[in-house]
Parts: C-alpha cells; sequence; structure tokens
C-alpha cells in the first residue's frame, strides 16, 4: 500500500471520532423513554406498536385529508370519535407533551416542527 | 485537473483568501439570518424581495451570455472564440451556482427546498426556472469540463459532447426567458406586465455578460500568460455595443408607452424610478448613475480611440457592467413593488447582514470562477509551452 | 415519513424527464390540459363575469360598506375577531414592516385603485374599508406557488399548507391585492398570550400567510369570525355564490356590488355594496 502510514492512522482516527459518542457514554444507550399514557383511555386511534413506529404518517394524512380535501370527518373506533388533529385530537388525551412526546423525541433527538405552530392546548407556548 | 487548482503564485493565493474571507463573513451573516429569519433583512410586508432575487435575475443574464462566445464558435465556426469559450462556460457555471445560492439565501424555510421536486407544479414558472437553471448548470460544466479535458490531452473533443453543445444554445436563452416569466406573468405589476421583458433581459444580458468577459479577459492577460488576442476582444466589444443598444432601445420602448398611454399604473414604477413618485424617489440617483454611466459606455464603445485602447475599453466595460447591474440588480425588482398593490409606497434598504450575505454569494461565485478559470488556464499555459 | 425514498426518487427523476421534456409539457400547460390548478387558458373576458364559475360550490363574501358606516367601530370588531380566532401576531402599529395581516381596514382609494376617485361621493372620503383575501376564481397566487402550498379547495377557498410553504414569497409578488403576509420572524412572542385561541395553532417564521376564510370554523358548522363578529347588523353576507336560493345571492340580485381589480380577471369572490 501507498502512504500506508499516512492512511491507516488515519482511518484509526476516523473510526475513533465515529464511535466517540458510544464511547463517551461508556457504552450505555441510557435509561429507555417512557412515555407517560393517559390515565383511563386504553384505545388510541391504531395499535399502540403502530403508533409507536408510524404516528408521523397518521399526523401527515390527516393533515392532507383536513386541509386539502376538507375531510374533517372523525376517526371513529369502538364507538368513540377522534378528531383528527394534532391540538384538537392528540393532545386531548396526551395532554402532557413533555412526558409523552418529548420523551421519546428527546432520546432519540429527533426535532419534530410541529411546534413551531402546534402547542399544547392546557399550555402556553 | 483540479489539481491545478492546489498551485499557484502567492497573488492567487492572497486572491483566493480574500475571497474565502468574505465567504466566512457571508456565512456568518446567513447563520445571523437562518436563527432569526428573513426579518434580519430590509425586505418588508410591501418589498418582499430584495437584494438576493434582483442579484439572481441579474446573474441569470451573465449566465446566459455564455452563450455569446459559444454560440459563434460552435455554429459559425468563428475559430478567433475558440480560446474562450472555454472562459465563457464557466463564467456561466459560477453565475447560475450564485443564482442558486442567492434563492436558497431568500428562502424563508431553506431546508424544505427540495419541496419544490417532491411536490412538483408546472403552473409555477419557479418551477420550471429551478429545472432550466440546474440543467443549464450540468450543461455547462459537463461541456466545460469535456471539452478542456480533450484540451489537454491534445486530442479533438469527443464527437458525442455536440449535441450537447448544441441544446446548451437555446438553452441559455430559455434560462432568462423564463426567469423573466417569473416576472411578466403577474397581474397587477404593471412595471412587470410587459412582454418586452424576456428581450430585454436578453439583451442586457448579451451585453453585461460580454461586458464583464471582456473585463475578465483584460484581467487575465495581465496575470498570466494567456492573451485572449485582440480580435476575440473586439468581436466582442462589437456583441456589446450592439446588446446594449437593443437594450436602450427597448428601455426606451418602455417609456413611450407608458408615457403616451398616460395609463398611470404604467408610469408609477417609472416614475418612482427615474423622476421620483409624490415626493417619494429613494431609487432616482441610483437609475441617473445608471443611465449615465449607459451613455458613456455606450459613446466609449462606438468611438474606435476609446474602444481599441485597452484602458479605455476597460472603463467602458466597468461602467456598462455598473450602469445594467444597477438597471436589473436593483430598480427592476425593488422598482417592480412600487407602488404596491394598495399603491402605497415604501422605501426598502438592504441590511447590514443582507449585504454581507449578498457580497458572501458574490465571493462564493468569483472563488469558483477563480479556481475554473486556474485550471482551465493552466491547461492552457501547459500547452502554450510545449 | 410518507413518501419514501423510493418514491421520493421517482419523482425526482421524473421531474428531470419532465425538464427534458419542457418545451412540449409547457404547451400542454398553455393549452389547459394538464393540472386541475392551471388557469392560464380559462380565458374568459378582460371584464372578469361571473357566469362562467364552476358548478359546486363556491364560497363567497358581500361587504356591505353602508353598513359599515352607519356602525363605526364595528370593522375593527371584525379584524379583532379575525385576528385573535386566528392567533395573528401583533407587532405595533409602527411596525410596518413585520405586519401580518388578515383583514384590515384601508381608504377607498387603496381598496379600489382602479375605480375614478375624481369628484368622488363624500362619504368615500372618510369610510374605511375592509380588505381580505378575495379567494379568487382564478388565483395568480395558486399559478405561482411552486409546491401547491397555497391551493383552492372545491369550495373555493384559496387556502394555505404552512407545513409545506418554502417561504419563496412569490406567491406575495403574485397576489395584486396584497393580501398576503410573511412571517418575517417568529411570530409567537407577539401573540398575546392571555388571549390566543387555544384550539388554533400559530404560524412559524419562514411561511406565508392569508385568511382562510375560517376553514376550520365552517367545518364545524359556524360563520367566519368576522362574518360573526357584526352580528345582526347584515354588514357582511357569507355563502354559497352558486346557490340561487342563498341569501348572498339575494343580496347580490337586489344591490349594486363592485369587485377589486376585476379588469384582471381573477375573479374574486368577495363584493362590495358602496
Amino acid at each position: 500500500m501507498y502512504d500506508g502510514k499516512l492512511i491507516i492512522p488515519g482511518l484509526l482516527i476516523f473510526l475513533v471520532l465515529m464511535i466517540s459518542p458510544i464511547l463517551f457514554n461508556g457504552l450505555d444507550a441510557g435509561p429507555v423513554p417512557k412515555p407517560e399514557k393517559p390515565v383511563g383511555v386504553t384505545k388510541c386511534v391504531k395499535s399502540a406498536q403502530y403508533m409507536r413506529t408510524s404516528h408521523m404518517k397518521v399526523l401527515d394524512d390527516w393533515r392532507d385529508e383536513t386541509l386539502r380535501d376538507g375531510d374533517r370527518t372523525p376517526v371513529e373506533i369502538d364507538g368513540v370519535k377522534y378528531e383528527k388533529s394534532l391540538m384538537n385530537g392528540c393532545l386531548k388525551c396526551h395532554t402532557d407533551k413533555k412526558k409523552f412526546c418529548d420523551e421519546c423525541h428527546v432520546y432519540t433527538s429527533v426535532k419534530p416542527y410541529c411546534w413551531d405552530c402546534h402547542y399544547v392546548p392546557k399550555e402556553t407556548f | 485537473m483540479l489539481e491545478k487548482a492546489l498551485t499557484g503564485s502567492n497573488r492567487y493565493w492572497g486572491w483566493i483568501a480574500v475571497l474565502l474571507a468574505f465567504m466566512a463573513a457571508g456565512a456568518l451573516s446567513y447563520v445571523q439570518q437562518y436563527n432569526y429569519g428573513l426579518g434580519l433583512t430590509g425586505m418588508s410586508r410591501d418589498v418582499s424581495w430584495g437584494v438576493y432575487i434582483a442579484q439572481f435575475t441579474f446573474l441569470v443574464g451573465v449566465a446566459a451570455s455564455g452563450v455569446m462566445v459559444v454560440l459563434p464558435y460552435y455554429l459559425h465556426n468563428y475559430k478567433t472564440f475558440g480560446k474562450i469559450t472555454i472562459l465563457g462556460e464557466f463564467l456561466a457555471v459560477a453565475a447560475v451556482s450564485m443564482c442558486l445560492m442567492f434563492i436558497l439565501a431568500d428562502l424563508g424555510q431553506p431546508m424544505r427546498a427540495l419541496n419544490v421536486l417532491l411536490h412538483p407544479t408546472p403552473n409555477s414558472i419557479l418551477f420550471w426556472d429551478m429545472i432550466v437553471l440546474n440543467v443549464y448548470l450540468f450543461l455547462n460544466i459537463f461541456v466545460g469540463w469535456v471539452v478542456l479535458t480533450a484540451e489537454k490531452k491534445e486530442v479533438a473533443p469527443p464527437k458525442w459532447i455536440k449535441p450537447f453543445i448544441y441544446i446548451s444554445i437555446p438553452w441559455a436563452v430559455s434560462i432568462h426567458t423564463v426567469t423573466a416569466f417569473l416576472y411578466a406573468g403577474l397581474p397587477g405589476r404593471h412595471f412587470w406586465l410587459t412582454a418586452i421583458l424576456a428581450p430585454r433581459f436578453l439583451a442586457s444580458a448579451f451585453a453585461g455578460g460580454p461586458a464583464l468577459l471582456i473585463l475578465l479577459c483584460l484581467i487575465i492577460k495581465r496575470v498570466t500568460k494567456f492573451d485572449a488576442g485582440q480580435e476575440a476582444i473586439q468581436k466582442l466589444v462589437t456583441i456589446v455595443t450592439y446588446a446594449a443598444l437593443i437594450n436602450v432601445f427597448f428601455v426606451l420602448l418602455e417609456f413611450f408607452t407608458a408615457y403616451y398611454s398616460n395609463i398611470p399604473g404604467h408610469m408609477h414604477t417609472l416614475d418612482y424610478l427615474f423622476f421620483g413618485l409624490h415626493g417619494k424617489g429613494q431609487l432616482v440617483p441610483w437609475m441617473r448613475v445608471s443611465t449615465i454611466f449607459g451613455i458613456i459606455a455606450i459613446v466609449m464603445f462606438l468611438v474606435p480611440a476609446t474602444r481599441k485602447r485597452e484602458d479605455t475599453l476597460a472603463i467602458a466595460c466597468v461602467l456598462l457592467f455598473i450602469s445594467l447591474w444597477i438597471d436589473k440588480g436593483i430598480g427592476l425588482v425593488i422598482g417592480g413593488f412600487v407602488p404596491s398593490p394598495l399603491e402605497e409606497i415604501t422605501a426598502y434598504h438592504p441590511s447590514f447582514q443582507e449585504i454581507m450575505i449578498t457580497l458572501g454569494v458574490w465571493a462564493t461565485g468569483f472563488f469558483i470562477l477563480t479556481i475554473l478559470y486556474k485550471v482551465a488556464l493552466s491547461v492552457k499555459e501547459e500547452k502554450m509551452i510545449s | 415519513m410518507d413518501i419514501k425514498r423510493r418514491q421520493f426518487l421517482k419523482i425526482a427523476g421524473l421531474s428531470t424527464i419532465a425538464g427534458i421534456g419542457a418545451p412540449a409539457a409547457f404547451n400542454l400547460l398553455l393549452k389547459g390540459e394538464t393540472s386541475p390548478v392551471s388557469y392560464a387558458s380559462s380565458g374568459g373576458s378582460a371584464e372578469a363575469s361571473h357566469d362562467d364559475a364552476p358548478a359546486g360550490v363556491r364560497l363567497g363574501m358581500v361587504i356591505d360598506q353602508k353598513v359599515f358606516d352607519a356602525n363605526i367601530g364595528l370593522a375593527q370588531k371584525c379584524v379583532t375577531a379575525c385576528h385573535t380566532v386566528h392567533n395573528v401576531p401583533d407587532f405595533g402599529k409602527d411596525n410596518k414592516k413585520d405586519a401580518i395581516k388578515w383583514i384590515f381596514e384601508v381608504p377607498f382609494e387603496k381598496a379600489f385603485t382602479n375605480k375614478s376617485h375624481y369628484h368622488r361621493n363624500a362619504h368615500l372620503h372618510d369610510s374605511d374599508f375592509l380588505v381580505l383575501c378575495n379567494h379568487c376564481d382564478n388565483p395568480p397566487c395558486v399559478r405561482a406557488c411552486p409546491t401547491k402550498a397555497t391551493f383552492k379547495r372545491k369550495d373555493g377557498i384559496v387556502a394555505m399548507d404552512y407545513h409545506r410553504c418554502i417561504g419563496c414569497r412569490f406567491c406575495m409578488a403574485a397576489c395584486p391585492y396584497g393580501m398576503r403576509s410573511f412571517n418575517w420572524r417568529d411570530p409567537r412572542p407577539f401573540i398575546d398570550q392571555t388571549k390566543h385561541n387555544k384550539e388554533f395553532p400559530t404560524r412559524m417564521r419562514g411561511v406565508v400567510e392569508k385568511c382562510n376564510f375560517c376553514v376550520d370554523r365552517l367545518a364545524r358548522g359556524l360563520q367566519p369570525a368576522c362574518v360573526e363578529a357584526t352580528g345582526n347588523t347584515g354588514a357582511m353576507v357569507f355563502g354559497d355564490l352558486n346557490d340561487s336560493h342563498s341569501k348572498i345571492r339575494k343580496v347580490l340580485d337586489e344591490n349594486f356590488t363592485i369587485q377589486r381589480k376585476p379588469a384582471l380577471g381573477t375573479q374574486p369572490s368577495l363584493f362590495y355594496i358602496i
């Protein structure tokens, strides 16, 4: 290999830099987030597993349906009607954004821009 | 070939350092703008486009003007331009890059810029502008690089490059036409709502762009061993002169239609730009400088004594470039917003950060131009030595 | 998110191909054969008539200036109602630069720039007119938007999707009525926290906003906030322009109305009784 003296240390430095966050945290992923579920409610619009992975898709679809198609008919699950809305739907049950949304979002370092416009009706923005 | 940009004289590195300093200052200002929002600029509810979009519009013209050396060489086999076609193409690359940067700098939500691709909307002229500009950028990089590589290897350019060259010629016209359509199709903005906007854009582009190219050739002659040659430069002067005269003609047509028809909406912006409207005329001094510089430059181009001498020619080119830059880079875009749809007159003053970002983008453009010209000229110098 | 990488690449690829086929596609567009939002050819006479209005619901509004003139302060009540309900920030009277307005008052000569102002009726000198988005049938802003962030709904409302807006402000240049505002900075610090509507979002900086004809209130069977604010004065009448039995049609049949800049062919859905 040409310039091996430069390339191999370079690669090593790169590798260390890349895994430095893991090393920095002592190979520990930290406490697993425990989003607080609303009390007294057992059902959501979809299964917990689906919501965990695809709640953003639900929100995207709802947005396009209500805003673009003007279809605001509530989602009905087992006789319970849910408004297709983040503020006036989801957050009606999940009243605590900090203990529900932020719990995972902070852990995974996801910063959705929902909250630039939307807010928890019970809180001020 | 890019490695040729990594070796150079102290003067070369000094110039690069100056550009990098401006780029850094621009980037810092952009971070501020990104964090605060576009309110950091001087733009307002009434004058909702400012220096960024104005520079964008002007630079689309500079980019399109590359065709003024490409066309005579490839379509009319005008050999004299063979030496400088690459300079025209690389100038186009730098100019289009600046255009794209100015658009990005102007977006309220730059992170969503790709929504234009994600939700393609053919009824929006901006969608087409995005397409024509990006394709033009690609065409010029591609053609320039392939031809230059062939030149380096001292072989004829491959035959398959020809279609790309031929496409690039009408494409150059298309980028400035589509850019004019951004303005010329808007109801209720009388100053822009004119069929002659696209031809006028092209005329001013084919004057301003080659004027810049002449200046670049004169600078290159001083700092490198490359000389575009008296004949090529004088031919460019001819192109500039005709285009500048046609541009003046088109502007006068605007004046005629507005003032002879006497329709207030058609006169308002011209009044505001050149004479002052209801006592307000923020841009009047600028437009008058533009007019005077333009006239002096055209006279200097017409008089053989001043156009043949390099120093006076350079002055004429600088004057014309400033004249056209004011006309399109300030007057056209900002003037179009005065009066507003509610017939209010709002002044616009770019903020410090806005000016720094603008300078930063220009510096980035010149950085790209310097690198590309360095590569091209190193190849040409090598050939001259051997 | 909803668009997978593969889909994205498909669209990106298709738009590149679209670029190569630009001239042909452009021709199609000019003939009005492509998207439903292409109005380039819907033509009509320059002085817009509403005879060729599409079938279905078309929401519109009549503003009766005589009632507003008789009820001083009523117009301001409409403005306050709208701006409170929609959490429109207030940057103060002196800050024209950042100003965001969905509905506001302007003198006659600003609202109706193409009408004669020579020896005009005395009351036109002192009365202020409410202006808001005209919800044009042929909206230039929708034509200009490169992302369909602003679009026309089936019921004629010209709506905004703030999630999609890239903030290019092409729509602001395109609107001949000056009814669009841009969020030059974060609007939240300028919204009255004690009065804001807890069921309506705010906007973020970097997007364009405007009147939405209270599309969310309509969905709940309510009148637009400004109309509600006029109470039973009849100062504003809101309804379906295509329904020959609607109250708004009755008002239009019985009164002489004018529109803002009808010569531009945008076909506004707002009418004014002078």
